[in-house]
């Protein structure tokens, strides 16, 4: 019960009104640093201004009256922020609720965690009945908090069979698990990451009518299922609104992800073990790709000139050797270094890397808008407060050419090693 | 015409290739759809392949315009089977298939009008008990009834899969794009119909269709139990990262630390 933050309201009234008798006193217990007024031997108020207000975020002080901050320094410091989330075990479900997560990286992906967020709605929709989520989850998962998004069972395959690009034996699978626990809903990811595929191989073999890329669904009572969905039809061009069926296929930010309630995701073996499928499809692995080949659109890692670089043959050379796609700022495509497709920004390609290296680009506005979905940015620059500094992960201060030399002479040291031990092994 | 198959099969392939009518994203025109011309393309690109097309859909004033687009790439003939607006194609299309019995059979991966659930292959898949691969960006060979494609996954990696024929493949935007349609191919070229029962789908006629609605942009919700947190957090100006910048280090040093983080990334290969 200590956690809960008790106010009280006329206290806080004393604390603002410094003609208060006990304002004094009432300072004193509200705040444990330093008084910032009191009334001196003589009857007379004495004030300390040093000790009025806090330091804000920016390094500037900053006084607050709203009685919050009152005579310390310090006084609104709550503790950390503690787990509030309640946390939820669902025994005896009504029904359940499959769901399968592409896991892809054997992490949830933010478009798993709102489908789980869905299946969760609509489990929670009876508050009385309450429905269970369960997940099939294919191979090894690093996801340590599979309860936190909302996952009540858990049906683990860690077999060899399900690893890489398996969907017959994954079809197998979770036929089954419709066979034993026959949910009332299957949730499946509409991604291009196999979640779309999947899910309509499974609809077709339960010989459901599925909803494909669903992103908005609301109850209904005239429904024979309760719910109601709203579906792109036609490339995007088209809104559908249908009876939610047994088989949805929904789309990212479809509802909002979990994040009041943790779940149990206790695990759950299948009772009969899986057969054995006859695959028609055999996967060969992955194929290494020419990045110069990728659109820019879709490229993981982009090695982006701009103004700042002077020895061009160094940086296709560096680009060549890094396995990074090439991109440019607009300056460098307008003077005639780049090609117009390179370009990154506004006026350009929004571009989605992993790691996008800036060489020389001081980031203009137009510029960061087209990397804002980028997850890791590095900027080389000689200008140390420019934007794309302001911007990046890791921001090295120097001449381009020099540190770009230095970079691929350390990769070929890198790459020569990895030779050797290969040999050696 | 790029060769880059090699054929070793005694027999002639057969490839069909399930077209439909596209549909212009600014005008709104019937049109070849995207996906479908490059399937075409795709089996056009297969060397000594005979290809022929196939659509299922009611033979109005727009889907000749559609058709003709595709005659355009150099194609001869293009079977049309005829049915009702509101029909359901895929029985039509599984008995024609089933007769025709191609070894392969390419379409795009969602239709450009109608439902565009892109459920089509799978359904002939499972009707016809055949293998289905999704999103194809090549085909390197096709041996003794053994495919090996190139299947595209998302940020331009390949995956290599060998599929046994006969199987349905879709074909997506990662393909090859399609020929130019020409104008005196596409007038010489034949529109076969031919005609086919319709079984009426059902469950469509229930649905409430409108043009796409703009989706809401999610909000950033910050949960906090005070209200002043809670402006503050939405008053705040995006902060600046608070990257890591190194100044005044020799460029060794600074190639380093850039290459650290790139093989922490895992994107050094």
């Amino acid at each position: 019960m200590s956690e809960t933050i008790r106010r009280d309201p006329r206290r806080e009234w004393i604390a603002r009104n410094r003609l208060h008798p006990e304002h004094a006193s009432v300072l004193l217990e509200m705040g444990n640093a330093a008084l910032s007024e009191w009334p001196g031997p003589n009857g007379v108020v004495r004030k300390n201004p040093r000790a009025v207000g806090f330091i804000g975020p920016n390094g500037i002080k900053r006084i607050d009256r709203s009685g919050l901050q009152q005579g310390g320094q310090a006084a609104a410091t709550t503790a950390a922020p503690q787990d509030s989330r309640r946390t939820v075990t669902i025994e005896d479900p009504a029904f359940l609720v499959a769901v399968v997560p592409d896991m892809t990286g054997g992490r949830l992906s933010g478009h798993d965690k709102d489908l789980l967020g869905l299946a969760r709605q609509m489990a929670d929709a009876d508050g009385e009945h309450p429905g269970a989520v369960v997940a099939i989850v294919f191979g090894e998962h690093k996801a340590a908090a599979l309860g936190d998004a909302g996952i009540d069972r858990v049906v683990h395959l860690d077999d060899e069979v399900y690893t890489g690009f398996a969907p017959e034996a994954r079809l197998a699978a979770l036929s089954a698990v419709e066979r034993e626990m026959a949910p009332r809903f299957w949730l499946v990811p509409d991604s291009q990451l196999g979640g779309g595929e999947q899910g309509r191989r499974l609809a077709v073999r339960l010989g459901e009518r599925p909803a494909t890329q669903v992103w908005h669904v609301e109850a209904d009572e005239h429904s024979a299922t309760g719910w109601r969905c709203t579906a792109r039809g036609a490339a995007g061009t088209s809104d559908i609104t249908r009876h939610l069926p047994r088989v949805v296929l929904a789309l990212a930010e479809c509802a909002e992800p979990v994040s009041e309630t943790r779940h149990a995701a206790q695990p759950v073996e299948l009772n009969q073990p899986l057969p054995d499928v006859l695959g028609r499809i055999e996967d060969m692995g992955e194929v290494p790709v020419d990045p110069a080949s990728v659109s820019l659109a879709e490229a993981e890692f982009i090695l982006s000139a701009g103004n700042g670089v002077k020895d061009w043959e160094g940086y296709h050379h560096a680009a060549q050797v890094l396995g990074a796609a090439k991109g440019a700022s607009r300056v460098a495509v307008d003077d005639g270094f780049m090609a117009r497709d390179r370009q990154v920004g506004a006026s350009g390609t929004w571009v989605s890397a992993r790691v996008y290296v800036a060489v020389g680009i001081s980031g203009a506005i137009q510029h960061l808008q087209g990397i804002q979905t980028c997850e890791k940015v590095v900027a080389i620059n000689l200008d140390e407060r420019c934007d794309m500094v302001k911007r990046a992960d890791l921001a090295v201060i120097g001449d381009a050419g020099d540190i770009l030399a230095a970079l691929v002479a350390r990769v070929e040291r890198y790459r020569e090693q990895q030779q050797e031990n290969r040999d050696a092994a | 015409m790029p060769h880059n198959v090699n054929t070793l099969n005694d027999a002639e392939l057969s490839v069909a290739v399930l077209v439909s009518v596209g549909r212009h994203p600014l005008t709104g025109r019937a049109r070849r759809a995207d996906h479908d011309a490059r399937a075409v393309e795709m089996a056009l690109s297969l060397g000594d392949a005979s290809v022929q097309l196939m659509h299922a859909g009611d033979g109005g004033e727009a889907c000749g315009d559609a058709m003709r687009g595709y005659l355009g790439m150099g194609i001869s003939r293009v079977k049309r089977i005829n049915q009702d607006p509101d029909a359901d194609v895929v029985p039509a299309l599984a008995n024609i298939l089933r007769f025709a019995a191609p070894q392969l059979v390419l379409t795009g991966t969602r239709a450009e009008t109608g439902e565009g659930s892109g459920l089509v292959p799978y359904l002939l898949a499972e009707t016809l008990g055949w293998t289905v691969v999704s999103g194809l960006a090549e085909i390197e060979s096709i041996e003794q009834g053994v495919a090996t494609v190139l299947q595209a996954l998302p940020r331009g990696k390949r995956r290599r899969l060998k599929v046994r024929l006969p199987a349905i493949a879709t074909v997506d935007s990662s393909a090859p794009a399609a020929r130019q349609s020409a104008f005196g191919p596409a007038r010489r070229g034949e529109l076969a119909d031919c005609a086919c029962a319709s079984v009426t789908d059902e469950l469509q006629t229930q649905w409430r269709v409108q043009p796409a609605r703009k989706r809401p942009k999610r909000l950033k919700i910050v949960k906090s139990a005070s209200a002043r947190d809670r402006f503050k957090a939405a008053a705040a100006k995006a902060d600046s990262g608070g990257g890591q910048l190194l100044n005044d280090v020799t460029p060794e040093q600074g190639a380093e630390a850039i290459f650290t983080l790139l093989k922490e990334e895992g994107v050094l290969r």
